[in-house]
């Protein structure tokens, strides 16, 4: 079997204005990312040949297959709308991956955009438009359970109860992720904090600071998969796929089964690493999805940079900062600098790669680990980047 | 002059229907399949470990231990305004079963994971209740 590794390349990525940028929807978030992103590539409408849609939390205007018709595709050889909630965003590159190496493609789009913010107000209210839930489902508000925030702060706070987390280590990676973002112009969050910031931020519910939770940002986001020969005489710098993986697991809510504490990130990793036949080690910089700083410190347990249980110790030190041993979310992730779903880490991961990540660019950018998380740890997906080409 | 909204009270569906009518009798009810002998929480037609829809309902013994807790602060719904902070918890069912619940007759300060439960039984009206648990 001949392998997928590095036959395919990012080669163009458009970002848009992010975060409360109103008077927009989807479509028109999705239209500007593209546009941006072909220009990127140095390609023209004429040359996209396959499209791959993700929408985020917005209502308004959020995108689906009309989008094709919306920008007047007249023949597309590859077209889907997918949804594998956070994890989409590194899937869709990856069946892009297989499109153009195959021939079924030759330039595929993958396109993610987000409007929930349609109107000043809070972030919150903008999550919280769903109807009166009944049966099992209307116990949750009963008991006053809210929110995908207790979700994720029940499983951090079980890790903290077996592995001896703390507040400080989960604000650790707040910090570190923050001080990336100031360096980064197009983040949200760019005012440094340290850990007394981190404990003077609200509770959104304990263990959860209003600093452990991510943005809620409008905006869009594609990138240009190409086949890899092609890829190197493009515009840009070709990032090439190394490697690919998913991992997903079921949320059954009862003893013996804790995926509270294990993302489906380790099924991911193993799958990736073997395709592109790296070590952990060969990894310089990490995107990792973080929609909460718990999600990174798992994510980090789950594919082995440390021991499990060991993600608190791990992060403590400063390692995932500016000038830290694992540079991790340089662009402020989506805890500090937009909540684009997985084109969060992954539009960073193609801006390390290419070398052009300004003031923050990390100087060993040979191997760029890229991940997608969705759902209650359910969904995830990875990419192995390169800016070097797999010699034959 | 303000009013606070009464709290989110259950709304009983069918495939709940029996689930719910045991919490007003002061009996916490689980589904349990009879192909394989899990229990299923929350109610469904079948089952995730053999997906069989042979099922029975069967009293669950009310032990149960925290899993997990969290204190909420930010107010998501107007009638908890003045119960925040308030805990939600998810506590494992001796039967197996992970809850989303209350613990009650205990500071939130002292919650531990693993300590023992036992469920207590919360009438809010209307022939509807909710099951809550206390240390035991």
């Amino acid at each position: 079997m001949e392998s997928i590794k590095g036959r395919a390349a990012i080669t163009g990525l458009g970002i848009t204005e992010m975060g409360r940028i109103y008077g927009h929807d989807g479509v028109w978030f999705a239209a500007e990312a593209i546009k941006l992103a072909l220009a990127d590539a140095g390609l023209s409408k004429d040359d996209v040949d396959g499209l791959l849609i993700n929408k985020g939390i917005g209502t308004v205007g959020a995108v689906g297959l009309p989008l094709a018709n919306a920008l007047g595709f007249k023949e597309l050889r590859l077209l889907n709308h997918m949804d594998a909630a956070g994890s989409t965003a590194s899937q869709m590159v990856q069946y892009a991956a297989f499109a153009v190496a195959q021939g079924m493609a030759n330039h595929v789009v993958c396109v993610f955009s987000d409007a929930p913010l349609q109107a000043p107000g809070s972030s919150a209210a903008a999550y919280a438009r769903a109807a009166p839930p009944r049966g099992m489902a209307s116990l949750a508000p009963a008991y006053g359970m809210f929110s995908v925030n207790a979700q994720y702060a029940l499983a951090a706070r079980r890790h903290m109860e077996l592995y001896g987390t703390t507040q400080n280590q989960l604000g650790a990676i707040a910090v570190s992720t923050r001080a990336w973002a100031t360096l980064n112009p197009r983040a949200q969050m760019r005012e440094a904090i340290d850990l007394e910031d981190y404990h003077h931020s609200r509770w959104i519910m304990e263990p959860f600071h209003l600093l452990d939770c991510c943005l809620v940002s409008n905006g869009g986001v594609a990138v240009v998969v190409s086949r890899a020969e092609q890829a190197k005489d493009m515009a840009q710098p070709p990032v090439y796929v190394w490697g690919m993986g998913q991992g997903h697991h079921a949320t059954l809510s009862r003893a013996g089964w804790n995926p509270d504490v294990h993302s489906a990130g380790a099924l991911a990793k193993e799958t990736a690493f073997r395709m592109a036949g790296v070590a952990l080690a060969d990894i310089n910089v990490c995107e990792l999805y973080d929609c909460y700083t718990y999600t990174v410190l798992v994510t980090l347990e789950d594919y082995g940079f440390c021991g499990k249980g060991e993600g608190g110790a791990f992060v403590a030190d400063g390692r995932l900062g500016p000038g830290g041993a694992l540079p991790t979310n340089t662009g402020g992730g989506q805890l500090s600098g937009y909540y684009m779903w997985g084109m969060t880490p992954l539009s960073e991961g193609v801006i390390q790669a290419r070398g052009q990540g300004g003031e923050r660019q990390v100087s060993e950018h040979d191997f760029v680990l890229v991940t997608g998380n969705g759902g209650m740890l359910n969904y995830h997906g990875c990419l192995i980047l390169s800016p070097n080409a797999v010699s034959a | 002059m303000t009013t606070t909204p009464p709290l989110p009270v259950p709304s009983p569906d069918e495939a709940s229907a029996l689930f719910f009518e045991g919490l007003a009798a002061g009996r916490l009810m689980l589904m349990r399949c009879l192909a394989c002998g899990v229990y299923r929480y929350p109610a469904r037609d079948r089952c995730d470990a053999c997906w069989s829809t042979e099922t029975e309902w069967a009293r669950a013994s009310g032990r149960a231990t925290l899993h997990s807790w969290v204190v909420f602060h930010q107010v998501y719904h107007p009638a908890f305004a003045a119960r925040v902070p308030y805990n939600v918890a998810l506590v494992e069912l001796a039967e197996g079963p992970r809850i989303s619940t209350n613990i009650v007759g205990v500071e939130d300060d002292a919650l531990q994971a693993g300590m023992a439960l036992e469920a207590v039984f919360e009438p809010l009206g209307d022939g509807v209740a909710l099951v809550k648990f206390r240390p035991a």
